[in-house]
């Protein structure tokens, strides 16, 4: 009797073992996305909205009975506080002990440059649904394991500049971008689009992230005859600016990337904030496709605090993450698993996907890791705390 | 019209500088050790001055007074958890204890006011000032900070020289013991300088909250500056303190109108390397005589 319910129990081990390597017990292991952003600091607010778009597209993916074979995506956050040291840290969690499948990035270039890295050492497949820097995709690694849905630096900078021509016929634009590599990388790509044309600088000032006053930068600049102010800088930076020109009474036209758009640029710039005229990858004012009608509904649906499409902030991380989690879903479709560089190759499968932003036809290619290109962005400005188009960059 | 603008602006930052060094000063003084976490004192003045003003409504006076005596507690609070405890086993962990509280509080108002940075309005900083229609580039705010900074510092003076707590203060400062055997509570008026630090950098919160965004961490790279600035004054000297702070904001402003940004924080801190190269004890500071 013992030696029976003894074999019994062996059995029972055995079938259990036996269980957990089936496709079945596989099926129910969910597939882990990382996302590694801001969830606190000045730009917390790019952080939140990144995982609102992220987590509807997961909640669509899940209900519409998720990936490979029924698996469920589940999302993982880390707070990088726009510091690439602990940006990498959370990495390093996200891919040895999480095991992710994708890496999504977050706001600031320089953790997402720190990110790429290790993402391409391990042969892990990265998003990046917002930071700019033109490295974070052009890289040296071969192969390379970064891709992204959002604007380039080097084409914003051109897209900035032709801006700048045709809306305030500038001929001498100065610029003023904050001091770290995202800055930089916008230095290198707004002198090339200048000199393409043959431009020159009025004069290249820089601010650090907590400078209190950039009165005497600007001062330069404006003495030097700078009838365009080309500005890079995220928002609490964008906002010194703004204030510090207030202070000079110098009422210049503001061009900017992006930045601004991370937080309560309103309320730390003051009334002025409306004046900065930056890029946008999407808006979700005014008459929306089918798609985007569906994703206002189900962001309403799923975060209460959102009654109207001005809760939708920064619309452009949730625009971007919403797509760029759609896009990485099909890539792993694609590859029909969860390794790393299968993925990779997945992205190059994917010939068509009636998104947010725009319809994507063969998004990626080996050569081409950037989804969106200069067509797809437009340009906005601040009413009050919302951000509304002010008209196409072309 | 740029120097002119500069030079204000340049006051304003070296006197929130000042304060916060004043800070440094007034507890090494009296107990030689201080709260290596300043900034983090500051960024709670200016956190409690937009809580007050823009959660709750409270007048302008009324929150300037409840945010300021809630620094003083926490100076208090510094004192008691921080210092207190290592001094009295004679151990330098006070140093570490400090740092570690200014993180603790960083942290608590990440998870409490909220992650995201914001404005605060102030009436002083709506119209900049104008002389015969030509703009100066300043706000009033600017001219009123340091006025506020020396006027503390002259305040300081006065208290330190005129009244019965300041001499207290002085006969600790000159021999705990003796001033303990005369009758003096050595401890209180440690706790009280603890006090007085957090009130210092409370108010350069209140006057900057302003000109700059408010979250958790604006306090960090003040209080590194404004320790720079303590040693540079020569920390055992007030006056000395205050001058070091308005040299250090004038300089960076200076350097970034003339030079460029680029240039401010390499030549700001090169000079203050050379500057203590040649005044090993600080601008105004004195050699410390140990008696054995």
């Amino acid at each position: 009797m013992i030696r029976t319910t003894r074999q019994s129990l062996l059995v029972a081990v055995l079938a259990v073992a036996a269980y957990c390597e089936t496709p079945l017990a596989l099926a129910t292991e969910p597939i882990k996305i990382g996302i590694v952003a801001a969830l606190s600091g000045q730009s917390a607010l790019s952080g939140e909205a990144i995982t609102r778009g992220l987590s509807v597209a997961i909640d669509e993916i899940n209900a519409a009975g998720g990936l490979l074979g029924g698996r469920q995506i589940k999302l993982i956050r880390r707070d990088d506080q726009g510091n690439p040291t602990k940006g990498v840290i959370a990495a390093r969690e996200m891919i040895y002990k999480e095991k992710v499948t994708v890496l999504f990035g977050g706001l600031d270039t320089p953790v997402s440059v720190a990110i790429v890295r290790i993402a391409n050492q391990e042969q892990v497949p990265f998003m990046g649904p917002w930071a700019a820097g033109t490295e974070i995709t052009q890289n040296d690694a071969n192969p390379n394991f970064a891709f992204r849905v959002s604007a380039v630096d080097e084409i914003v900078n051109k897209a900035m500049l032709a801006y700048a021509l045709k809306t305030f016929k500038s001929v001498k634009p100065g610029l003023i971008l904050v001091n770290n590599p995202w800055g930089e990388s916008n230095e290198k790509g707004l002198r090339a689009a200048l000199a393409a044309k043959g431009m020159q600088a009025a004069g290249v000032e820089k601010l650090e992230v907590n400078d209190v006053d950039v009165v005497p930068q600007l001062t330069r600049l404006k003495r030097a005859g700078a009838d365009v102010l080309f500005l890079v800088g995220n928002v609490g930076p964008a906002s010194q600016v703004v204030k510090s020109l207030d202070r000079m009474g110098w009422k210049v036209p503001i061009v900017s990337h992006w930045g601004p758009a991370g937080g309560r640029f309103t309320e730390l710039a003051g009334a002025s904030a409306e004046n900065v005229h930056l890029v946008q990858t999407y808006s979700f004012f005014g008459k929306q496709s089918p798609v985007g009608e569906k994703v206002i509904r189900l962001l309403k649906a799923k975060y209460p605090q959102i009654k109207s499409v001005e809760d939708i902030t920064p619309a452009v991380g949730v625009a971007n993450a919403y797509d760029a989690m759609h896009l990485v879903a099909l890539a792993i479709a694609k590859a029909g698993s969860t390794d790393g560089d299968a993925v990779r190759q997945g992205f190059y499968k994917i010939d068509r996907y009636e998104g947010l932003i725009k319809t994507y036809v063969k998004p990626f290619t080996p050569e081409v890791h950037d989804a969106l290109g200069e067509t797809d962005y437009i340009w906005a400005h601040f009413v009050d705390n919302r951000i509304l188009p002010v008209g196409p960059a072309n | 019209m740029l120097l002119f603008s500069a030079l204000i602006s340049g006051l304003g930052l070296g006197s929130m500088y000042g304060l916060i060094a004043l800070g440094f000063h007034v507890t090494y003084a009296v107990s030689g050790t201080v709260n290596f976490a300043q900034g983090s004192t500051m960024m709670l003045g200016a956190v409690l001055m937009f809580t007050f003003t823009q959660t709750f409504a409270l007048p302008t006076a009324l929150a300037l007074v409840l945010a300021l005596a809630l620094c003083a507690a926490y100076g208090l609070l510094v004192e008691a958890l921080a210092v207190r405890p290592f001094v009295k086993r004679a151990s330098d962990a006070w140093l570490i204890a400090t740092v570690a509280t200014g993180i603790v509080l960083d942290n608590v108002v990440m998870f409490t006011f909220g992650r995201e940075p914001r404005g605060l309005p102030s009436s002083l900083t709506q119209t900049p000032i104008e002389i015969a229609g030509i703009g100066l580039g300043v706000y009033p705010l600017q001219l009123l900070i340091p006025l506020v900074g020396l006027g503390l510092a002259f305040a300081l003076q006065f208290v330190s020289r005129r009244t019965r707590w300041g001499t207290a203060m002085l006969a600790v400062v000159q021999n705990r013991d003796a001033a303990r055997l005369m009758g003096i509570p050595a401890g209180r008026i440690v706790a009280g300088a603890y006090a007085l630090s957090a009130v210092f950098a409370g108010v350069a919160g209140t006057l900057i909250a302003p000109l700059v965004t408010v979250h958790a961490d604006m306090g960090t790279l003040f209080g590194l500056k404004a320790f720079a600035v303590a040693i540079l004054g020569g920390i055992s000297n007030a006056w000395g303190v205050v001058l070091a702070g308005l040299l250090f904001g004038v300089a960076e402003a200076l350097i970034t109108s003339t030079l460029g940004s680029s240039y401010t924080q390499i030549i700001t801190f090169s000079l203050v390397i050379v500057a203590l190269a040649l005044f090993p004890n600080g601008l105004l500071g004195r050699t410390q005589v140990r008696k054995v």
